[in-house]
């Protein structure tokens, strides 16, 4: 056979059914039987090729290593802006305690200037709940790529999936923060509140 | 709303409950009480005495719409404000939350002045 897997049983195993079909049918095939049993031949090089190509793929390294310093990194992006959020709002707070010590329209401009501020400190919590949905479709992939092998390979799974708990209302509708265009705004929510009374 | 009135802040960002209690702060209410997920919260309100409830959704183990249908189906807490602050903004959330009789929707990210307005507006039904 041209295209065979050096050391591969699977493909071994093609390449002797093969012959040993066209043995036994050896004098007897037309042109179109010899040209399906060469259809079959090349399908299930193809599947053999599939499995081993699968089964060589270094999962240890996406699994164990790539996919883990992802997450960790992903993380650590979480934990920095939250540790900058923090120091900024210690600053508000330093700036509110001073309001009793100014004038009027200073204090009244600080707590102005410091609101926005907290506004805009939101940030951290919409950014962290994207940040999330990203870790938790790289676990999905890890996941799907460690039963893939699995499958192909019959090597088991290193942790074998939980089962799958059922889920509340809550749990079920709770997908985080959305693309812009992809959920509703304030005025939207509020025309929407305001139709049920 | 009375600035007295004990406000319980639930969401398991310690950054948004730290924003949430100083903009209540800066609207003069003090008695302000945290809580990390639903479940704590649920304890909270069956231990204290609160008259506000806000409280974000994504929370785990229990998440806010959760709280919520437990808490309208608390003989004592079934009357409570109760505010979700979220930024769940599909209107499957906004109807379910509706549904489960929720006082007022505040998507993230909000301002100050959102925040003020459907506290007051809470007060005005409650």
């Amino acid at each position: 056979m041209p295209d065979g897997i050096p050391g591969d049983p699977e493909g071994d195993r093609v390449e002797a059914a093969v012959r040993a079909v066209l043995g036994s049918m050896s004098g007897d095939l037309t042109a179109r039987e010899a040209a399906l049993l060469a259809e079959l031949e090349a399908l299930g090089r193809t599947i053999a090729r599939a499995k081993a190509e699968i089964a060589a793929l270094s999962v240890d390294d996406i699994t164990g290593a790539h996919i883990p310093s992802a997450t960790d990194e992903l993380d650590a992006i979480v934990g920095h802006t939250a540790e900058a959020t923090n120091e900024i709002l210690d600053c508000c707070e330093v700036l509110e305690r001073l309001q009793s010590q100014v004038p009027a329209d200073a204090a009244a401009a600080l707590q102005d200037a410091v609101t926005r501020i907290y506004e805009a400190c939101s940030f951290q919590d919409i950014t962290g709940q994207r940040i999330g949905k990203v870790v938790s479709a790289l676990k999905a992939i890890e996941a799907r790529v460690e039963a893939a092998v699995s499958n192909a390979t019959g090597r088991p799974m290193a942790v074998p999936p939980p089962p799958s708990a059922p889920r509340t209302e809550g749990q079920e509708l709770a997908n985080g923060p959305q693309l812009p265009g992809g959920g509703s705004s304030q005025e939207e929510i509020d025309r929407l509140l305001a139709s049920f009374d | 709303m009375d600035r007295n009135t004990n406000v319980l802040i639930v969401d398991d960002y310690r950054t948004m409950l730290r924003i949430i209690r100083n903009l209540l702060k800066q609207l003069d209410f003090n008695n302000v009480d945290e809580a990390t997920d639903g479940q704590e919260a649920l304890a909270k309100l069956r231990a204290g005495n609160f008259g506000l409830v806000i409280s974000d959704w994504n929370m785990a183990p229990m998440t806010g719409l959760d709280l919520l249908k437990e808490v309208r189906a608390d003989a004592r807490l079934k009357n409570m404000p109760f505010i979700m602050i979220t930024a769940e903004s599909k209107t499957e959330n906004v109807v379910a939350a509706k549904a489960a009789g929720v006082s007022n929707y505040i998507v993230k990210p909000f301002n100050a002045e959102t925040l003020k307005d459907k506290i007051e507006k809470v007060s005005v039904h409650a």
